[in-house]
């Protein structure tokens, strides 16, 4: 065991590579080096960002003909896309988390979604159909996992006025929001994309 | 020969005098213009989504939706109404439940569940709009029209 471990550290050290990089600069000045170094962070965590938040649009989302025949076109009619005041909800604000951390991780799951679209997993109609209640299963669980965070970036509950509601919804939100008792996603499905095969699902029959 | 046909002739005159006159007491459901004119349509009527429940006209009228079904899916994978007005989800949402007779097919024989063709619920329950009546409703309720008929009755 100790033996393996030394003769690993030996032959990490003995790598040239790593000679040089550990080795002080020859030819190069330090502040060459320092400030070059900044600048290529600066540049890089700059194009990283830009890259983040152009992956991060409505026009990136529907340039896949996936996204754009089947989910896009479904939320072309809801209230999400056209309402009265004009407030559009894009894919991103509900199906991408808008803190950092989060954000990062969903966009390292996202990747799955990159390799289905290069293998056609949901080219067509018919096999998006086919996929589509494990798709909306797995939505679902990511949203009741994080307490419809999605929805509450815009919705929450402490901003919601009771009174300007309906009083049929007002004592739902009542009963069941602002116990905690449900999430926004439990009563909520289907409210953006069409359903699909509901059977099994709590709450719908 | 001749007086005949002047005499069918005559007796053409009330009959398309009748129908000009009944024509013009038509109502015309697109308004006064000629239907070869391109009309601006009228503005959408809003919903009414009061949550309060609407008298029946007549005891077998199917009750109308006081509330907003924009975007409820009723289609073969799901059906939003029932997650309310299902007999299971009527303690949750205290909706009026769906009446027996939705468990019945056309034989009378009760089901276990909704029967199918009770399934596609818009096609005899419908919202209302704020919009006036195109043309004159002479309907009477049927207890108006039994009324005087009991009134004696309950006298004796």
């Amino acid at each position: 065991m100790a033996a393996g471990i030394a003769r690993a550290w030996d032959w990490f050290w003995a790598n040239p590579w790593i000679k040089t990089a550990t080795r002080p600069p020859v030819y190069l000045s330090l502040a060459f080096l320092t400030l070059g170094g900044f600048v290529a962070g600066v540049a890089f965590w700059g194009a990283f960002n830009t890259a983040l938040e152009a992956t991060n649009t409505e026009k990136f989302c529907t340039s896949c003909h996936e996204m754009e025949s089947n989910v896009f076109e479904e939320l072309k009619g809801t209230i999400h896309f056209t309402n009265r005041s004009g407030v559009r909800a894009t894919c991103p604000d509900c199906h991408v988390p808008h803190q950092w951390t989060n954000k990062i991780a969903r966009k390292m799951q996202a990747s799955k979604e990159v390799w289905g679209h290069i293998f056609g997993s949901i080219d067509t109609r018919e096999k998006f159909l086919a996929l589509r209640r494990h798709l909306a299963d797995r939505e679902w669980a990511r949203m009741k996992a994080n307490d419809s965070l999605e929805c509450r970036n815009c919705h929450s509950s402490e901003s919601m006025d009771l009174t300007k509601q309906n009083p049929r919804a007002a004592s739902a939100h009542e009963r069941f929001l602002f116990t905690g008792e449900k999430t926004c996603i439990d009563c909520h499905k289907g409210i953006a994309h069409r359903l699909p095969d509901m059977s099994g699902v709590p709450g719908w029959q | 020969m001749r007086r005949l046909a002047f005499a069918c002739l005559l007796s053409l005159v009330p009959c398309l005098t009748a129908g000009v006159i009944l024509a013009q007491e038509a109502p015309r459901l697109r308004g006064p213009d000629p239907f070869t004119k391109e009309i601006p349509a009228p503005p959408m009527q809003r919903q009414v989504t009061n949550d309060v429940r609407v008298r029946r006209n007549y005891p077998d009228q199917p009750p109308v939706i006081p509330h907003a079904i924009e975007g409820y899916a009723v289609d073969l994978n799901a059906n939003k109404c029932m997650s309310c007005h299902a007999r299971k989800f009527t303690e949750q949402s205290q909706a009026p439940m769906i009446s027996v007779t939705h468990y019945q097919d056309r034989d009378g024989n009760t089901l276990g569940g909704l029967a199918p063709r009770r399934y596609v619920c818009v096609s005899c329950h419908v919202p209302q709009t704020t919009a006036s009546p195109l043309v004159e409703n002479r309907f009477t309720d049927m207890d108006a029209l039994t009324e005087p008929e009991r009134q004696p009755a309950r006298g004796r």
